[in-house]
């Protein structure tokens, strides 16, 4: 059940203008960092691969936004959700084939910018080193935290106005990417009961710093298999929590 | 065209209809359902939308849900697909609770004003709905294109429904309302926006459902279409049940008089008390007396040499009975209770 929603969750997304001026502008992404690494000396695979991976992430957030807070809104404001709710579909079912949806289209979305970057890296340096595996898994990443910031859209895309849901959904997003300085912020902390309040909220709040490896992939770096490990477990416990958290409002929510 | 599906064409009715009764089980129970909305700026007062609506609904029958608008009619159709809530009360559907997701296997459902994902074709919004019913491709491409003939879409078949006008949508929701042969089939509004070809389709789709054993409750404003269509009506009024029964027994519920159609023609006249209270087209009277005066008014009309060419009972209509009920809610007149008929 959940796959056929999440069939044709993809086939609007694909189908939807949007989309193609998404990718658009990821090309257009591209042609500016072939353009910026001519113009550098000796930093263009570090230029481009910073750029492009940077479009990459931002594309990628925008849609799972802007798409996410609406995915389930839509369908109860247009009431398309009534036939498909009559027919031998679990609520849950349907969150999660709409989840999955977003997640295959930006999957695809961030291979074809992927592809796109590749190009305009393979342009300026004309060819791919063993270093080069690090991009793989930087995109990787971008795509786990796109997964989780599509759980988290959906999960605020089961309140009534995607305006709120939408601001909760980049509020978390932001918060997110500096969660780690809660931590800090906990160690010099005067008292224990903030220590505390400061660490709770670290675990809480979605890390999405640790989804950040465009600097290492510019570099050349290495990533460790034991992060990548660590990056992905998080990523599907967290996911499946704020799925859980969903599917349990949303199946008590009276649709108008 | 008889209203079957690919895979059980040919089939002798009667087998089929057996298997797919269940004895001595109605095929709509509603159980005390009520429905309380929320009201007010704190949200503190209440509405009830619907006040603890009980009757069945038998295996086999095509069953009319009349009320005015704001009744309660969709909000029961909610109630019973789980797209809200009840705030007491069940209702089950052959047995099965609405609670239950395999009861939705069961049944097919045209929502009021239906919308549909308009970037899809009618041949992709009724594959997709297949799909939910365990359907190979094969059986489904034939499901799909059978009712698209059915419903008269074949030559749109492949067209977006965003270019699809108000009364074509209504089509493609009956297919995909009766796609998967639904045993109970909950149709609100169905004959809405559709043009009297669309309509007359409609209801002949209701009579071969009706003919192949299905279940069908359809709500509606057009009582001509209950009166005709409905083995019982219940009209609805402020979310209350306020009455039930076949739409014959309703309309035969009193006789208000007696219509006499006659023809005098020249130099015969009609007598001056009779002429008075008859209506003339041409040569032709409608005479309309109480029953008490019937033969007196024959005698005097076979006095001036009138040919009687009708003499008909004046009952009210559905109409009546309807429009009694809404404007006299207390009053109601109950043809039959549910229970009485269990």
């Amino acid at each position: 059940m959940a796959g056929t929603v999440a069939i044709n969750t993809f086939r609007e997304a694909v189908r939807d203008r949007v989309l193609y001026n998404l990718v658009l502008f990821a090309l257009a992404m591209m042609a500016a960092a072939v353009l910026v690494g001519q113009v550098t000396i000796g930093i263009e695979r570090q230029v481009i691969l910073n750029l492009g991976l940077t479009a990459i992430s931002l594309i990628g957030t925008a849609m799972a936004v802007f798409i996410g807070v609406r995915l389930v809104y839509k369908e109860i404001e247009k009431r398309t959700l009534y036939t498909l709710l009559a027919k031998p579909v679990r609520r849950w079912e349907f969150l999660v084939g709409k989840f999955a949806g977003l997640v295959l289209t930006l999957a695809v979305n961030t291979a074809l910018m992927t592809l796109g970057l590749a190009a305009a890296l393979f342009y300026v340096t004309r060819g791919f080193g063993r270093a080069d595996v690090s991009i793989a898994v930087a995109v990787y990443f971008i795509l786990l935290g796109l997964a989780l910031i599509t759980a988290l859209a959906l999960f605020f895309s089961c309140f009534p106005t995607p305006i709120l849901s939408t601001l909760l959904t980049l509020g978390l997003f932001v918060a997110g990417q500096f969660s780690s300085a809660l931590r800090e912020y906990g160690k010099l902390a005067h008292t224990r009961a903030l220590a505390v309040i400061l660490g709770a909220i670290y675990y809480l709040l979605p890390n999405f710093h640790n989804f950040n490896a465009i600097t290492a992939a510019a570099h050349g770096d290495v990533i460790p298999g034991a992060l990548i490990l660590h990056n992905t477990l998080y990523a599907v416990l967290y996911i499946a929590v704020v799925l859980l958290g969903a599917s349990a409002i949303f199946a008590n929510v009276n649709l108008k | 065209m008889r209203l079957c599906t690919p895979s059980d064409s040919g089939v002798d009715l009667a087998r089929v209809n057996l298997k797919n009764t269940i004895m001595g089980q109605p095929a709509i129970e509603f159980l005390s359902l009520t429905k309380d909305y929320p009201r007010g700026q704190w949200k503190r007062g209440v509405v009830r939308s619907l006040d603890s609506l009980t009757f069945e609904v038998e295996e086999g029958e095509v069953f009319g849900f009349l009320g005015p608008n704001g009744a309660g009619k969709t909000t029961t159709l909610k109630c019973v697909m789980g797209l809200i809530f009840p705030t007491a009360g069940t209702a089950r559907v052959r047995g099965r609770s609405i609670d239950d997701v395999q009861m939705h296997r069961e049944i097919g459902y045209l929502p009021e004003q239906p919308y549909f994902y308009d970037y899809l074709t009618a041949r992709e919004l009724l594959d997709y709905f297949a799909r939910f019913f365990g359907y190979g491709v094969a059986e489904r491409q034939e499901r799909v294109a059978y009712f698209l003939e059915r419903v008269r879409l074949t030559p749109f078949a492949d067209v977006q429904l965003r270019k699809f006008s108000k009364g074509m949508l209504q089509r493609a929701g009956i297919a995909q309302a009766i796609l998967h042969d639904p045993q109970v089939v909950f149709l609100d509004e169905p004959m809405s926006g559709l043009d009297p070809i669309g309509r007359r389709e409609v209801r002949d789709i209701i009579l071969e459902l009706k003919e192949k054993g299905r279940t069908v409750f359809f709500s509606t404003h057009v009582l001509t279409d209950a009166e005709m269509l409905c083995d019982r009506v219940a009209v609805l009024v402020g979310g209350k049940l306020q009455g039930i029964g076949s739409p014959a027994e309703i309309v035969s519920i009193e006789v208000q008089g007696m219509e006499i159609l006659c023809e005098v023609g020249p130099p015969r006249q009609l007598p001056a008390g009779l002429a008075e209270r008859a209506t003339r087209s041409g040569n032709r009277y409608r005479i309309q007396v109480p029953e008490a005066q019937l033969y007196d008014t024959l005698a005097q009309l076979r006095g001036c040499e009138a040919r009687i060419l009708s003499v008909a009972p004046l009952r009210p209509t559905l109409e009546d009975y309807f429009m009694r009920l809404v404007e006299h809610p207390n009053q109601a007149a109950v043809a039959e209770s549910a229970g009485e008929r269990a």
